[in-house]
């Protein structure tokens, strides 16, 4: 008999000794081994989630401390210095360690099982992409805490950032520490995209998918092609700063504006690269609590990758002020503003949902139709730093802080709040309490509003950011005041939604496969998913495979037969349109192997860090051992067979 | 034990086995990646354009570069991508021997380019046009030497193949290696076409 990969797999239903027999394939190691050596995706996306948080509260704390010195004039809990490193602390944390990684927890737990399939295309890859953010994560804030935190601002501009001026560590943990999470996310990208176009249940043509694998999909293919730009131009800082090359400095001929082109070229697609997902949270959970399908699934789809698209002629937006060429700012200024035609197509969809929907009000219906209404306040703001004179007026303003925040509180932490309550019942099996829901949700909308509106007029007023005190007779004080306390508010809401999370994981009502009765794929599984996600592949003949007893009268979609892939770690790869079945993906077991890579690399950055060349080789060795182990000719199935005869 | 589709050749050159196989995840993957490398290219092509005229007061391009060995250095690369398609050829014909010359010869073509590169570098600094003298010849460096640092890793994967392809033979999973590193080693090659174009070419060409 064949067992080879290019067999014809088996039809099949689901049986308790078809599910025993995966169980043994696909279940993990216990213990500390389990730990380092899982490529499981449901493990790896929660890893994402968790550590992304633990990020999220530590910027949190900084901005708790920052908004103590600034809630009245004169302050001086905090010094110059300090505050400089407290805010580029606090900007790259948020920006880069919570809110691109946490997306990726998200989109690498619920992808397969949205998808129908039993991992992601890549699972030592994709393991190796979280321990090296994790390692990134940890290597920044090792500098911070021995006093060596970035202080130039998350934007790091030259020559603030040369050594002249800033001559201590603190730009160069942060420069190696970008290189090191460029690598990560670089990776991740590489793996989501072949996962979305290789791996999707038979029948999902591109046209079924969830809104989310639209969303995630395209900021990584964004992420492709803008993080390296930001990794070689944080590289070349690191060599400018350690090995007197030139690139930005200006006595030898360097350019300060190529940083901030670099740095720039990157910063807007990544922008939409850690709402895009996001909203697709929206789009996807909304339509199950409004008790219909999103309206106008193509526009949104196509707005999705439009909006990435345009995103990556707008980064001179950042630029008004330096004295570009007006024809060139105003080709900028114009994207900037037919940008906004893309994304108002996702909140018109969400308003007719809920419109010729019949709302369900739960805590995520709550957090994720609030993101509609701040997403047209930060979009409204934005729209009017996009015309050039304005921005002269705005730029780097409260103004320009709190449009920032709108946005990126306002369309990734809400979603992401939101889809913890809509997903944390499939990842846990419990479902959060609603009635602390009701007060962490109040609670974090009312402290958000009333920490970031009154910004808007403090920038108006003409308080500028990155300012470590002000006056008593600038007329900033009340407002400032005001925005402290919303602050703290809003960090009530969190600690309640901590608090929730730790209290229903053990203690919730028990959920059940499908709590909301949402319509698709991850929610015909068991909660929390067996290690192979699905006993049999399903096949899919709508977008909706759960809601077609409502919608068509007639079930198309095979959930409990499909095809059978049980005689190995196996899944299904597909045709990258039609999701035609093409062939058996052979599924690697659980290695250490990613993990022992980064060490080896962290060993690598740490000699780099200390230019200690040794320890640097060290490093080196051992990532090269890691990667033969990695890459050992597996002995196959059918060498195993042949040698036992 | 019954033969394995491991061991019947994929297409044979005689119109034999249909079209080459696209079931291959790992290579989609690969070439999903390099585009990744390619940008950080383009980004260091940006920034050598922007950089090119900035010599403070230093040697400029029309000064350093000598056409003559930079076209043997050409002439060594693209003649070790032809090799490296011959390879190829022989991978899927399952002819050890052919691979392994083919192979050779491909690593040999890449590490006469990587000593003639390391000369001109060697001559450059001697000559007080090091990467800390001017911005140009820090964009320059970097540029060039990215790539020389790709070429060198591709030689040491090189290796790696010729001695799988050896121990191990034309397993299905070292062929995707293998068309990986094809990969790999192609691109920098289509790299090198754009420095000569605009490092080289563009930098000798006289003023007018």
């Amino acid at each position: 008999m064949n067992r080879g990969e290019d067999r014809t797999p088996a039809l099949g239903s689901v049986s308790p000794a078809l599910e025993q027999r995966l169980q043994e394939l696909w279940e993990g190691e216990g213990g500390l081994k389990g730990v380092l050596s899982t490529v499981d995706h449901k493990k790896i996306g929660l890893r994402y989630i968790v550590t992304a948080f633990v990020f999220l509260l530590l910027g949190g704390i900084e901005a708790l401390i920052m908004r103590l010195q600034l809630a009245g004039p004169d302050l001086r809990l905090l010094g110059p210095e300090q505050y400089d490193q407290l805010f580029s602390t606090h900007g790259m944390t948020m920006i880069f360690l919570y809110a691109g990684p946490v997306l990726s927890g998200f989109s690498n737990y619920l992808w397969p099982l949205m998808l129908g399939t039993r991992d992601m295309a890549f699972p030592r890859v994709n393991a190796l992409s979280y321990w090296i953010y994790l390692a990134a994560g940890i290597f920044v804030y090792v500098g911070f805490l021995g006093g060596n935190g970035p202080n130039d601002g998350w934007f790091n501009y030259v020559p603030y950032a040369n050594r002249d001026y800033s001559p201590g560590m603190g730009e160069d943990f942060y420069a190696l520490g970008m290189v090191l999470l460029g690598t990560s996310t670089t990776l991740g990208a590489a793996n989501f995209i072949v996962t979305a176009m290789r791996t999707r249940a038979p029948g999902m043509s591109i046209n079924r998918v969830p809104i989310l694998l639209w969303g995630t999909l395209t900021a990584n293919v964004a992420n492709l092609l803008v993080v390296p730009a930001v990794s070689l131009a944080f590289f070349l800082l690191w060599m400018d700063r350690q090995f007197g090359t030139h690139f930005f400095d200006v006595r030898a001929g360097g350019q300060p504006l190529l940083w901030q082109h670099l740095f720039w070229i990157f910063g807007h697609p990544w922008v939409y690269a850690i709402v895009l997902p996001a909203m697709a949270f929206v789009s996807d959970g909304l339509p199950v609590f409004c008790r219909r399908p999103l309206v106008g699934y193509p526009l949104v789809a196509l707005s999705t990758v439009a909006t990435m698209i345009l995103g990556f002629g707008v980064w001179v937006h950042h630029m008004f002020a330096t004295g570009l060429p007006a024809l060139g700012m105003s080709f900028f200024s114009a994207a900037s503003i037919a940008i906004v035609v893309p994304s108002a197509v996702a909140v018109f969809s969400w308003l007719a949902t809920i419109w010729h929907g019949r709302p369900v009000v739960t805590t995520a219906f709550m957090f994720f139709a609030s993101t509609i209404i701040l997403f047209v306040l930060g979009g409204v703001s934005g729209f009017m730093t996009a015309s050039v004179p304005v921005d002269w007026q705005l730029t780097d303003t409260y103004f320009v802080v709190a449009h920032l925040h709108y946005v990126l509180i306002g369309i990734n932490v809400f979603p992401v709040v939101g889809a913890l309550y809509f997903w944390f019942p499939k990842m846990t099996g419990r479902l959060l309490d609603e009635r602390l829901g009701r007060w962490n949700f109040w609670l974090m909308f009312i402290g958000f509003n009333v920490g970031f509106l009154p910004m808007h007029l403090t920038g108006l007023l003409g308080m500028p950011r990155r300012v470590y005190t002000y006056g008593p007779d600038m007329g900033w004080n009340t407002l400032n005041l005001v925005t402290s306390i919303g602050a703290f508010i809003l960090a009530v809401g969190i600690v309640l939604l901590l608090v929730n999370v730790l209290k229903s994981r053990r203690g919730g009502a028990p959920a059940g496969a499908n709590p909301w009765d949402a319509h698709t794929l991850e929610w015909s599984i068991p909660s929390p998913p067996p290690p192979y996600n699905f006993a049999v592949i399903p096949a899919v003949a709508s977008r909706h495979p759960l809601w077609e007893g409502y919608l068509d009268e007639e079930l198309r979609s095979s959930l409990d037969r499909g095809l059978l892939l049980d005689q190995a770690k196996e899944s299904l790869g597909t045709s990258p349109l039609d999701a035609l079945p093409d062939m058996i993906l052979r599924m690697p077991e659980d290695t250490v192997a990613p993990f022992v890579l980064t060490i080896g690399l962290g060993v690598l950055f740490a000699g780099l860090i200390a230019k200690s060349w040794g320890l640097a080789l060290v490093g080196g060795i051992v990532l090269t051992a890691a990667l033969v182990v990695w890459l050992w000719p597996r002995r196959e199935l059918r060498e195993r067979e042949a040698v036992r005869g | 034990m019954s033969a394995s589709v491991d061991d019947i050749p994929e297409a044979g050159g005689q119109g034999r086995g249909g079209p080459a196989s696209k079931r291959v995840v790992v290579g989609y993957g690969f070439w999903i990646f390099l585009l990744s490398d390619i940008i950080m290219f383009a980004t260091l092509f940006a920034s050598y354009a922007v950089l090119a005229g900035a010599t403070a007061g230093g040697p400029r391009s029309q000064d350093l570069f000598r056409p003559g060995s930079v076209a043997l250095e050409t002439a060594f690369l693209l003649a070790s991508s032809f090799v490296c398609g011959m390879a190829t050829l022989a991978v899927e014909r399952r002819n050890q021997r052919w691979t392994q010359a083919a192979l050779l010869l491909t690593g040999l073509l890449g590490a006469g380019f990587l000593t003639l590169e390391i000369r001109e570098f060697a001559s450059l600094v001697e000559r007080g046009a090091g990467p800390s003298r001017s911005a140009f010849l820090s964009a320059f460096f970097t540029l060039v030497g990215c790539h020389g640092l790709h070429v060198t890793a591709g030689l040491l994967w090189l290796g790696t193949m010729m001695a799988q392809f050896l121990a191990k033979g034309f397993r299905q999973n070292i062929r995707h290696r293998y068309l990986c590193f094809s990969l790999f080693w192609h691109t920098l090659d289509i790299i090198w076409v754009a420095i000569f174009n605009l490092v080289y070419l563009v930098g000798t060409t006289p003023y007018v």
